[in-house]
């Protein structure tokens, strides 16, 4: 263990402070929103030092109470670690400032800021995760945390979707709980290095492999990939929309990285499940686009987009080759920013109209010319039109599967490209050119022209930021796609993984 | 060139930002943007005939294969100078007809927009760039067919057009990165100069496909058509600029562009001529059925897109000659229209041809302009348009087996287009002026100069084809052939077998101008078979999908989570049984298996009785209790195996699991049956099938050795090292004391939740409030 190793900590155990901190803050909701700001920017410091510490040194571990893997519980950051914790503190930050801007007082008072960073804190460290155990507790805290944060404040909205959430993500808890079982009793470790150095010497690879399913399906339930996805789009409309962006941004994806994790270090052997997945990634493109075509809520739009490009992802590891990597990694990191973007342009929208439904809302483009144009950023980069981030993932994994020559994984790729320019067309028309209907008045419901410039400031910034993070990722693609190509090539040869961890 | 490509969006970006501020003198100014790129472009025409094109490269992505690398070579040049030239003029033309418009600046940010990305299609010279480029045209057109964004209209034209573009854009990148696949590079040139034989290659149907797909929604080719005239709901000039003069011809420019790496097989050249024939007969015949100029003008535009693929179908040299000069012919002129039916439009108040007559008393130097144009379009002598029709049917003359049938098609469709023509540029000015355009007067210079200059092009070009010989044509149609092509612009042939043909156009066309009249009557009339029209096929396609997209939507998301967890339990079951039995070796080492006491018997029959209790029974009460039992029974089986501390543990969180739910369960109410026995057997079913499978999976891993590294390690250090009598203790702890901390904190964050379910909700706040 070397000492740059310790830096590793840093980033979990500041957010651990900072959610203890805010819990300790419990009824000064003012002195909540400022730490959490101040906080999640210090976050989003560490989180940079220790990106561009692997970005300079490579693979970085640590062994927790000094124990020696496999035999304690190790962290490790490696290039795609290091980059996830990276975009998990940007999009904490980015929410906490919307949150101190959005979320109603009464939330506050119920523990919604320090709910938010023990999630945060969940997120990095699953992220961190060098042993499949430990990987299982983290999403223990993910899974409880988001829960709370869908109830909180108890509309009956919120109750019925936590319902479905809970109870499927415990589901797949389970799930991923008996898997490990199994792999436990096959190997002996539950370190993720140790783990792929005993794969090869395992006598049954056959139940080896059945674990692997075991393992796909307990995270394709995270990643809500078809037929596992029911929970999404039947909660994350309930929320408030800063929860929801968090959500969007980072909860499937860390069910994405999981199983890109597993299934390059650990299950690398079986073609079957490649080519299962591949079938898998085809569906949920399929039905996710369809899905999202006859919704009205844009927010349920928004929540079936996640899935449909949840396929885009898994259609990389399906492919498997380095290409397809890069591909689904920049696809992840640019999915991860405009999604939770997409979110916060919905509360936005919210807060101007008193709406959703995008049969009532409209008008927006002659009311609010430049936020109109700021909010073009997000949606159209999530269609990907050129050169916008969402289209230079496509260019990877379009090749990669032609080369492959997975025929019909690039129809469906194509098919959901397709579908997601249409409805993103169609809400730009219905929501921004459609004449506008003026919103129902409630009193007291907090509408964004009646805001003091501060708080519109507040909202505007994060989804601002979020553009920016966007186009730069679609104009300077190089710079992520060479972090993309070399995440790829230390996936698909674990190396030097294990060698950071197993000395 | 970077700087030229660009300027268009820098200018949008600009126009973004002091979008106020553009008004009045500024607007007229802006057309000198599109104007020093003319100039520009102009300046490099030598370099290009002489074989030595200007080139830049800027290595944008080069990881991802995008450059921006630009090529000015002469087929670059011709659409480049159309693009910028055509662009001047619709800038000035603007600047009056969107006078006082409030979203001015915005209109003009989309053109630049527009401009730039049209110039980097015909520019670039990698084909990822290209297809950027090409998406951002499809947008920016988009944005411009629905700039009048309040008419319900306009907003679905746009998106009409956008879904077929787009459609085509998506199988744009398919057909270019597949190319790049095939050819191993991204560069135009070197796929062309890389030896590969593409028609020979097995992919070559899907790259055709592809291209195709691209190629012939964005140009317009029947039965992908049907978005033009419907893009008419633009602005005018849009119309001109982006629906006539440039933007669909990208299509046709792909297809020339690619036209050496991929003619030369029986695919190509039977489909383009094929489908390119069919586009331009039926696109010309619907002509006769239309009464609105901008219709009229859309129908014939959408034939002339026929009549290019058709050329590029031949694929002669005389043909694609042919293709190049059209492309500049019907630029000049069908701008023109557009231009002039923009001013009839403004100036007498509609665009209905039945009604528009005698517009020439007020107006003479438009109706010059028009009757110019249209006898261009007609293909009469003295103008550009009798060139270019001279070398169509040269082309079709000799173009093999088929060449009477293909020139007989051509023959009729510039008939029909020689009416479209003269009802568009002739007859509003023609005859007596009505009394209800008596108030209309002539337009402002901004407005009429425009379409005079093109007139006046399509006059000069026309009288002096050598003018465009050795700079333009020339380098244009060497970039599609091999070697150096050798031929000479005329407009006098001599009396030869095309004069003829031109002859019996000319007659044919006049005639049906004199015995047809377009009326009301039959627009109505084709107007029902509205839905057997590509269009109304369509359109019940996507209503199809749809409603299919409904009910596949909430078949699955029926809103029931007990289905939901059923089918994901089935999943699971399909997918780890199929590969259990598939090809694990299923056995049972009972070597393995410890023999079982009586007591343990006793126990598990106990574990047994009490699940079936908490299944069957009706009281809630009673189903816990049962459940608790189990608990119990696990207790005392790690008891039996000498686990006292687990047993411990275990015991206390069953007591307290049982005493909590009793709890609860006093304040929930009564016990309802809300599943039917077919639903429950099914479930039951189900929930036994995967029990018996998690079941032999753990019976299948107890066959293996199970490595015990860790364990031992944990047993020999715990009290060494970690000063621990307590293994389990230790671990918790200790060894993997991260986990404890975490599930610590999992502890906190369930009793904040709780705190805030508990009666604090917003509802109840609310009902509270009232």
């Amino acid at each position: 263990m070397t000492t740059t190793g310790q830096f590793l900590f840093a980033p979990l155990l500041f957010q651990f402070f900072l959610a203890v901190l805010l819990l300790f803050l419990w009824r000064r909701t003012d002195l909540q929103r400022w730490a959490s700001i101040f906080g999640n920017l210090t976050g989003l410091g560490l989180a940079s030092v220790l990106f561009l510490r692997v970005w300079r040194g490579g693979a970085l571990s640590v062994q927790a109470g000094g124990w020696e893997a496999p035999f304690g519980i190790t962290l490790v950051a490696d290039m795609f670690s290091a980059t996830l914790v990276l975009l998990t503190s940007a999009i904490g930050l980015a929410v906490a400032i919307y949150s101190a801007a959005s979320v109603q007082e009464l939330r506050l008072r119920l523990g919604y800021f320090p709910i938010l960073q023990f999630l945060l804190m969940g997120l990095a460290g699953a992220f961190l995760a060098g042993d499949i155990f430990n990987l299982y507790v983290w999403f223990e805290i993910i899974i409880i945390s988001s829960f709370v944060l869908i109830t909180i404040g108890g509309e009956r909205l919120q109750l019925e979707g936590a319902v479905k959430y809970f109870t499927i993500n415990i589901l797949a808890s389970v799930i991923f709980l008996t898997a490990i079982a199994i792999l436990y009793g096959l190997t002996g470790t539950l370190n993720l290095a140790d783990l792929a150095v005993k794969a090869k010497d395992i006598d049954n690879q056959a139940l080896f492999s059945v674990s692997a399913l075991m393992f796909f399906a307990g995270f394709g339930i995270k990643s809500a990939v078809f037929p596992l996805y029911f929970w999404l789009p039947a909660s994350y409309h309930a929320p408030p929309a800063a929860v929801s962006a968090v959500f969007a941004g980072l909860l499937t994806k860390v069910g994405v990285y999981a199983l890109i994790r597993i299934f390059s270090l650990v299950f690398t052997a079986d073609p079957f499940i490649y080519e299962f997945m591949g079938w898998i990634a085809i569906l949920t493109l399929f039905t996710g686009g369809v899905g999202a075509l006859v919704q009205n809520n844009i927010r349920r739009v928004f929540s079936f987009f996640i899935v449909c490009h949840i396929g885009f992802m898994i259609a990389g590891l399906a492919i498997f080759s380095r290409p397809a990597l890069a591909g689904a990694v920049f696809y992840m990191a640019h999915d991860i920013v405009v999604k939770a973007n997409l979110f916060l342009l919905a509360g936005l929208i919210f807060k101007i109209r008193h709406t959703n439904s995008m049969k009532k809302l409209g008008g927006l483009y002659a009311e609010y010319p430049r936020l109109s144009l700021l909010l073009a950023v997000p949606l159209f980069s999530l269609v990907g039109i050129p050169p916008l981030s969402g289209f230079w993932p496509k260019v990877s994994l379009v090749l990669a599967g032609l080369e492959g020559r997975h025929f019909l994984l690039v129809g469906a790729m194509l098919l959901a490209s397709f579908l997601t320019l249409i409805i993103i067309a169609r809400l730009w028309a219905e929501v921004f050119w459609k004449n506008g209907q003026a919103p129902e008045i409630k009193p007291n419901a907090g509408y964004f022209p009646d805001m003091e410039p501060k708080r519109r400031a507040l909202l505007v910034a994060p989804i601002a930021m979020l553009a920016l993070a966007s186009l730069y990722i679609g104009f300077a693609a190089e710079h992520l796609q060479l972090l993309s190509e070399r995440i790829a090539s230390e996936l698909s040869d674990p190396a030097s993984y294990i060698r950071a961890v197993l000395p | 060139m970077l700087l030229a490509v660009l300027s268009g969006f820098i200018f949008a970006l600009g126009l973004a930002a002091f979008g106020r501020r553009f008004k009045g003198r500024a607007v007229v100014l802006s057309a000198l943007l599109p104007f020093g790129l003319f100039a520009y472009f102009l300046s490099l025409l030598p370099g290009a005939a002489a074989g030595q094109p200007a080139v830049y490269r800027y290595a944008w992505a080069p990881s991802l294969g995008v450059e921006l690398s630009f090529h000015a070579d002469g087929l670059g040049l011709l659409f480049a100078l159309i693009i910028s030239g055509i662009g001047t003029l619709v800038f000035l033309y603007s600047a009056e007809y969107m006078k006082g418009h409030k979203y001015l600046g915005r209109f003009y940010a989309y053109l630049g927009a527009f401009m730039g990305a049209m110039l980097g299609v015909v520019l670039s010279d990698n084909i990822l760039a290209l297809f950027i480029f090409w998406e951002l045209t499809s947008l920016s057109s988009f944005f411009l067919i629905g700039f009048k964004n309040e008419e319900a209209a306009s907003r679905r034209s746009a998106l009409t057009a956008l879904g077929v573009t787009g459609a085509g854009g998506l199988l744009l990148l398919a057909g270019a990165l597949l190319l790049v696949y095939v050819t191993g590079t991204y560069s135009i040139r070197e796929m062309l100069t890389s030896g590969v034989a593409l028609p020979e290659h097995g992919l070559y149907p899907a790259v055709l496909c592809l291209v195709f797909g691209a190629a012939f929604t964005k140009s317009a080719q029947f039965p992908f058509h049907f978005w033009l005239p419907e893009a008419m709901k633009a602005p005018t000039p849009v119309s001109t600029y982006l629906h006539s003069a440039t933007m669909v011809k990208a299509g046709i420019y792909l297809l020339m562009r690619l036209s050496p790496l991929l003619s030369g097989h029986q695919y190509w050249h039977a489909t383009l001529i094929t489908l390119g024939g069919v586009t331009m007969l039926y696109a010309a015949v619907h002509i006769l059925f239309r009464t609105d100029l901008k219709g009229i003008l859309a129908y014939s535009t959408v034939a002339a897109l026929g009549i290019l693929a058709f050329l590029i179908g031949i694929g002669t040299e005389a043909a694609l000659l042919a293709a190049a000069v059209f492309v500049l012919v019907h630029a000049l002129y069908k701008a023109a229209l557009f231009l002039i039916a923009g001013i009839i439009d403004h100036e007498a108040g509609t665009r209905d041809v039945t009604r528009l007559s005698g517009l020439g008393r007020i107006m003479l130097p438009v109706a010059a302009a028009g009757f110019l144009v249209a006898i261009s379009s007609a293909g009469a002598p003295p103008t550009f348009g009798f060139v270019g029709k001279d070398l169509i049917y040269e082309a079709t003359l000799h173009a093999g087996p088929w060449s009477t049938l293909l020139t007989a098609m051509a023959i009729l469709a510039n008939m029909l287009l020689l009416y479209g023509g003269f009802v568009a540029g002739i007859r509003p000015f023609a005859g007596p002026l009505p009394e209800e355009f008596e108030k209309a007067h002539m337009p402002g210079p901004l407005l009429w100069v425009p379409p005079v200059l093109l007139a006046a092009l399509s006059l000069l070009f026309g009288l002096a084809p050598q003018l465009l010989e050795g700079m333009l044509a020339r380098p244009a149609v060497a970039a599609m052939v091999a070697g150096q092509p050798d031929f000479h612009l005329k407009l006098w042939h001599g009396f030869n077998l095309v004069l003829q043909l031109s002859g019996l156009t000319l007659a044919g066309g006049l005639l049906l101008y004199w015995l047809f009249r377009p009326s009301l009557r039959l627009e109505r009339r084709i107007g029902r078979l509205e839905n057997i029209s590509p269009k109304g096929i369509t359109e019940g396609l996507a209503r199809g999908f749809e409603r299919f997209s409904g009910w596949y939507t909430h078949l699955l998301q029926s809103g029931y989570v007990r289905r939901y967890v059923f089918i994901i339990i089935s999943f699971l079951l399909a997918l780890v049984s199929y590969r259990i039995f598939t090809s694990v070796n299923l056995y049972i080492d009972y070597g393995r298996i410890s023999s079982m006491a009586t007591y343990e018997a006793v126990i598990l029959l106990l574990m047994l009785v009490a699940t079936l209790i908490a299944v069957f029974t009706d009281s809630r009460l009673a189903a816990v209790a049962a459940m608790g039992v189990v608990g119990y029974s696990i207790c005392l089986l790690f008891v039996f195996y000498s686990a006292p501390d687990l047993a411990m543990t275990q015991f206390a969180i069953d007591t307290l699991t049982v005493i909590l739910f009793v709890l609860v369960l006093y304040r929930l109410p009564k016990y309802l049956k809300i599943s039917n026995t077919r639903g429950r057997l099914r479930d039951g079913a189900l929930a036994l099938a995967f029990g018996m499978l998690i079941t032999v999976l753990a019976l299948e891993v107890l066959n293996e050795d199970i490595n015990r590294e860790v364990g031992n390690y944990y047993a020999e250090h715990a009290y060494v090292l970690a000063r621990g009598k307590n293994i389990v203790n230790v671990i918790l702890v200790d060894f993997r004391g991260m986990d404890t901390l975490v599930e610590i904190s999992v502890l906190t964050v369930a009793a904040v939740g709780v705190f805030s379910l508990l009666g604090t909700g917003l509802d109840i706040k609310k009902r509270g409030e009232k």
